[in-house]
Formats: C-alpha cells, sequence, structure tokens
C-alpha cells in the first residue's frame, strides 16, 4: 500500500523520514543505513564538508542522483553567520535547499527563534528554499510562513537527548494551523516516537543520533523505514485521535436531552 | 565577578581531603545521578579513591554519553609550534627562559611550510603554540593568523594570557578558539612551579578564561597539568572551573585535556603521581560531569594506551605532533618543548580509528563561520579559470 507523497516547494518526496549524516562510524555505515532507511532527503552539515571540491569523507558516499542534499547551518550562532554560510552552502553544493539552524547555545544547542525569523526573512529574499529548525512554538511557526518558509522543522526533544515526543502538545497546535509541511526534528530515539509524530498528522521526521548511534546503524535504519510507512498510513487512513478534546464521544451526555422530545 | 572569587571560596588541601574521604555510598548515589545531572559533590566522589572499584562501570557510561552527543567519531588535529622562546620560569617546561636551548621565532617563510607540511597529512583543524616572548605577542599571532587562515578549517591559539582587545584583534584574523592550561589550581604548588616571570601571577591565569569568554570566543579550552599536585582536586577544580564558565559565558564551546607531566630539557623536579588508571578515572568523571564538554587526548599518551582509551570519553585527538618550532618541515627535534611518546604518522592514527568503528573527522569547522569565505571563493575561482 503506498502513502501519498510529500511536497516541498514543488518538489515530490516519496519517502518522509529525513536523515542526518553526523555521528556515523564510518562513510560506508552511513551509505547502508541511508539506503536501508529509504530516505530521499539527507542534511549535511556544512562544517564537516570540503566545500573546495576536494575528496571528502561524507560528499562522496552521497549518491546525489537518489538523495538531496539539505545542507544545515549548524555552528552557527547568529543570522549573520548563517546568510554566509548559506551562502557558501549554496555555491558549493550548489542546492539552494537550506536546513536553517542557528543555536548561540552550544551546550544544548537549543535554536534562537529571533535569530532564525530574521535569517529566514532575508534567505527567503536571496532565493533559498528555507527549512528553519525551531522550536515547537506555534506563533514563531506562523510567522516563519509568513515569511517565506518552504517547511518548519519544530523540535520533538531536545536534539540527540532520544526522549521522544515532549513538544506533543504544542506539535499538535502547530500541525493544526500550518500551511506549509510540518517535519518533526530532533529527539526521536525509537521507530516509536517517529511512528507518533506521524499518526499525529507531521508530514515527515528527521532523524539521525537514534540511526547513526544504534548498535546496528543500517538495521535501525530500517525500522524507521516502516515506522514512518506505517505512522504516514495510519494518518491518512483516520487515526482515531487519543486525545478526547478532538474526537467526537460515541454518546452525547450533555445534549442528548435535545433529541428526547 | 569573575571564577578568582569562586576559587577562592574552596582551600586546595581541605577540598583534596574531602575527595579522600568519600565513600563508596557517595560512588553509588553519583552514579545513580548520572544522566539527571550531578553535583559537585558526586563529581568529588566519582574522583575519589572509593571509587576504583566503579572504575568499569564509570567508563561503560561515559563511553554511551559520548557515543550519544558525539557519536562514532574522532576529530583529528595538529599543534604546530611558533616560537620557543619563553620569560618565564617553570620547573617543569623545556621552554623555560633558564635552560640553555637553541630558541627560534618562525618567520613568514617557516609558518608557510610548517603549513604545508601540516597540511599534507590532512589535516585541518590546527591549534598554534608559542611560548611567551616579549615582542612576539597579539601582533605576531595576527599575522601568523592571516598567513594560515586561508589553509585550513579551523585555528586555535594556545599562548600566554591576553587581555579581551588582543583577543578581539586575533577574532577579527579568523581565530576561533583558545586553550589556556591553568597548570593547578593548588596556589602554593604553583607558586613552587612559577618562579618568575608573568606566568607566576595566578589570578591573572585564572581569570583567563573569563576574559575569553567576555571576548565572545567560540571554544574555550580548560584543564590542568597533572603531576604539579594532587591530581583528585585538580581534577575537581578543572570541573568546578567549566561549570563556572558553562554558566557564566554560555555562547561558548568547552574543551578540557588532560596533560600529564612528561621528561624534558633541563628539568628534573618531584612528580605527583598519575598514572594511566588515574587518567582514565579524571576522564570519565568529568565526562559524567558534563555530557557536552569535548575531551582531547595528547600525543604525551603511549600508543597503546590512546588505542585503547579513545572510546572511553574523547573527543579528539592529535597526532603525528611535534612539539617544536619548525618541527614537521625542518629543524632538529632538540628544541622541544616536551617528548612526545606517540610517535605514529596520522594516516597510521587514523587507520587505527577506522578499524576500531571510529569515523577520523578531519574538517568540523568552516572558515565562513570565523567570517572568512576566501577559501571557497579562491576554489570558486580557480574552478572557473580552469573551465575557461
Amino acid at each position: 500500500m503506498k502513502t501519498n507523497g510529500l511536497v516541498i516547494d514543488g518538489v515530490t518526496l516519496n519517502s518522509r523520514l529525513f536523515l542526518g549524516t553526523g555521528k556515523y562510524s564510518s562513510g560506508e555505515v552511513m551509505r547502508e543505513s541511508l539506503a536501508a532507511s529509504g530516505t530521499e532527503m539527507v542534511t549535511v552539515a556544512l562544517r564537516r564538508v570540503h566545500t573546495d571540491g576536494r575528496d571528502d569523507a561524507i560528499l562522496d558516499h552521497l549518491d546525489t542522483g537518489r538523495y538531496r542534499l539539505l545542507p544545515n547551518t549548524s555552528g552557527v550562532r547568529d543570522a549573520r553567520e548563517a546568510v554566509l554560510a548559506a551562502e557558501l552552502a549554496r555555491e558549493a553544493l550548489e542546492t539552494n535547499w537550506l536546513k536553517l539552524e542557528i543555536h548561540p547555545d552550544p551546550k544544548y544547542l537549543m535554536p534562537d527563534p529571533g535569530e532564525t525569523l530574521a535569517a529566514t526573512r532575508e534567505l527567503v529574499k536571496r532565493g533559498f528554499v528555507v527549512l528553519p529548525y525551531v522550536h515547537a512554538d506555534p506563533v514563531l511557526c506562523r510567522q516563519l510562513e509568513e515569511a517565506g518558509a518552504a517547511a518548519v522543522m519544530p523540535l520533538g526533544a531536545p536534539i540527540g537527548s532520544n526522549r521522544g515526543l515532549e513538544s506533543r502538545a504544542f506539535l499538535e497546535i502547530i500541525i493544526a494551523q500550518a500551511g506549509v509541511p510540518v517535519v518533526v526534528d530532533a529527539g526521536l530515539g525509537a521507530p516509536s516516537h517517529a511512528a507518533e509524530a506521524l499518526e499525529l498528522g507531521a508530514d515527515a521526521v528527521l532523524v539521525n543520533t537514534a540511526i547513526a548511534t544504534a548498535s546496528d546503524p543500517v538495521a535501525m535504519g530500517h525500522a524507521f523505514r516502516l515506522a514512518v510507512e506505517a505512522g504516514r498510513l495510519a494518518w491518512e487512513s483516520g487515526a482515531a485521535p487519543k486525545d478526547s478534546r478532538l474526537g467526537a464521544a460515541a454518546t452525547s451526555p450533555l445534549t442528548e436531552f435535545l433529541t428526547r422530545q | 565577578m569573575t571564577f578568582f572569587d569562586q576559587w577562592q571560596r574552596h582551600d586546595f588541601g581541605e577540598t583534596a581531603a574531602k575527595i579522600g574521604a568519600k565513600s563508596a555510598a557517595d560512588v553509588r548515589r553519583a552514579l545513580g545521578r548520572v544522566g539527571r545531572g550531578l553535583d559537585m559533590e558526586d563529581f568529588a566522589a566519582l574522583l575519589s579513591p572509593a571509587a576504583a572499584p566503579f572504575l568499569e562501570e564509570m567508563a561503560q557510561l561515559s563511553h554511551r554519553l559520548t557515543v550519544e552527543r558525539f557519536g562514532r567519531t574522532m576529530q583529528l588535529y595538529a599543534p604546530m609550534y611558533l616560537t620557543n622562546t619563553c620569560a618565564n620560569i617553570c620547573t617543569y617546561c623545556g621552554f623555560s627562559a633558564q635552560n640553555r636551548i637553541r630558541r627560534k621565532v618562525l618567520n613568514d617563510f617557516e609558518i608557510r611550510a610548517e603549513a604545508g607540511a601540516i597540511a599534507a597529512n590532512g589535516f585541518e583543524h590546527v591549534l598554534l603554540v608559542s611560548g611567551e616572548a616579549p615582542g612576539y605577542a597579539t601582533d605576531y599571532f595576527a599575522n601568523a593568523l592571516r598567513i594560515l587562515r586561508n589553509r585550513f578549517s579551523s585555528l586555535s591559539l594556545e599562548v600566554q594570557p591576553l587581555e579581551i582587545r588582543d583577543y578581539e584583534a586575533l577574532m577579527a584574523e579568523g581565530l576561533n578558539t583558545v586553550l589556556v592550561y591553568q597548570e593547578t589550581y593548588d596556589a602554593v604548588a604553583y607558586a613552587r612551579h612559577h618562579l618568575s616571570g608573568p606566568k607566576a601571577d595566578i589570578r591573572y591565569r585564572l581569570e583567563t578564561p573569563d576574559r575569553l569568554g567576555r571576548a565572545g570566543l567560540k571554544k574555550i579550552g580548560l584543564g590542568a597539568l597533572y603531576g604539579l599536585s594532587d591530581w583528585r582536586a585538580d581534577a575537581w577544580f578543572t570541573g568546578m572551573h567549566l561549570r563556572y564558565m558553562e554558566r557564566t559565558h554560555w555562547r561558548a564551546r568547552y574543551s578540557v585535556s588532560f596533560p600529564r607531566l612528561r621528561p624534558h630539557e633541563g628539568g628534573d623536579i618531584g612528580v605527583t603521581p598519575f598514572d594511566e588508571r588515574d587518567l582514565t578515572q579524571a576522564v570519565c568523571a568529568l565526562r559524567l560531569l558534563s555530557q557536552e564538554v569535548e575531551l582531547s587526548l595528547s600525543t604525551r599518551e603511549r600508543a597503546g594506551f590512546r588505542d585503547a582509551a579513545f572510546r572511553l570519553g574523547f573527543t579528539s585527538m592529535s597526532a603525528g605532533s611535534k612539539t617544536n618550532p619548525g618541527g614537521y618541515s625542518s629543524a632538529p627535534e632538540s628544541l622541544e618543548q616536551f617528548s612526545v611518546d606517540d610517535d605514529r604518522a596520522p594516516a597510521e592514527v587514523a587507520a587505527m580509528l577506522a578499524g576500531a568503528g571510529y569515523e577520523p573527522v578531519w574538517k568540523d569547522w568552516d572558515p565562513t563561520y570565523d567570517g572568512f569565505a576566501a577559501k571557497a571563493k579562491a576554489a570558486a575561482e580557480a574552478t572557473l579559470a580552469s573551465v575557461r
């Protein structure tokens, strides 16, 4: 059974699983793991790759015919640095797509909302397809959408924490009101977390640590693939929401009297 | 308020005694809190003699936390010694002013030659090191940065403490990281080993990381030189310094190194014991205190230790290091600061890591992040030229 494709800025992706390229024990393990996951979109940290066309430990293992590259700005601390890094990424990796991440705090890697919004405005003006990584902040996600972001990437939990959808209540609001795709990024530690995000209505998830640092990253990549497909299929088939506030109850104890005449 | 104020509130000898009095129950309590936030008492327990029977458990936790944060990767870097002239007299250092060794300050030509030799080994991260020579300070370092910034991805400095305005000037030339080791947090031992010269001012050195934080350096390195005083207390003060810095100057990344005293020219001092088991305990304890801190493993250690210990919590290693100015391209090794124990070529170390299931990471920064896109621009121009 096939699920619907995900469209971002006119590009259709058949996999709703985005993968990172950091933390792998080798380029070969990364390549096999990406293949097993079925992903079509991989994010690459600009700081890790050679931008002058030399042999590269990451890029040499990525088949760009198969994967769309999503350069990220990990390591920049403000909007100004992000714009510089984005320009270099566009020039070196020949794509105008960008995962915008700005964290002034290198310990917990928390995204800076103000700088992210400012950078999104500037980068959209410069012709980038911007996917900003942000807190699960519904107002900020609306503002980013208005600023021209192609998708929003709210975090499920602190990056690398494997804690799952700790921001679930806010993700539900973001998903309910979003006019652009919502990609849950960061904190997903198990395939069940990814399935839960898709069941909730998220359009895709981005996973790195949980796959790259698993004992068998290739098998874990496959497990996430199955979970994402299952979660999406459940969403498309009309999964019943867990939260009673969001669904109608079978009986109507409070309004039954209206029909009792 | 600087770290000096906090340091003054803790007596070194009392701290050492407090660590020595920790019990197995204290260690168990600390281990039970890993991942939920250790306090400084927990850290003391993990550094104590009582933790010795728990070393395997500490190592496993440390390994797990490190892989979660950094993956199975190891960042590789090379030191480049710019000078070996020094105005300080320090009992333990080969560069000490009273030592009768040939002094050397690299000129522009020699810096380029060293850069060529280091780059040929694949390095992208270079740590510039110098003695404290009058007349070879900020302007000299700025010149070196200008020569090197388009050749490497990341440039760090390990030199004498400077003023905030000096650090700001050097950042404008492409500097992003400064390492400044306290050597020892024990004031008595500090005075005993730093006999004269600017380095004898312990307060100025203790406050250097604060100045780095205020200047806005992106990465700051801390550490003690083990062998000068009680290692457990020095490791505890290093952890306290790290925690103070992480909270006060939260925009910076931090790294910690664990240099041990090595044989060197002209010195024969009493070294307090700090063996490989102690080093392992210090590394694991610090990792359990901070999951995010970067930990560095030096070529001072022997190959056998490095090959086994790198996975316990370390995130970066030097390889093929020369600790004398000009060492990579020309000069004799007799000018070195300390002798290197692991003299394998960088490619051999990288192969060892890959064989152990770790990715050797040569590049994990870009000059763009320091405001220099020149490298990419130059490459683009070269490509265009070849097309024409």
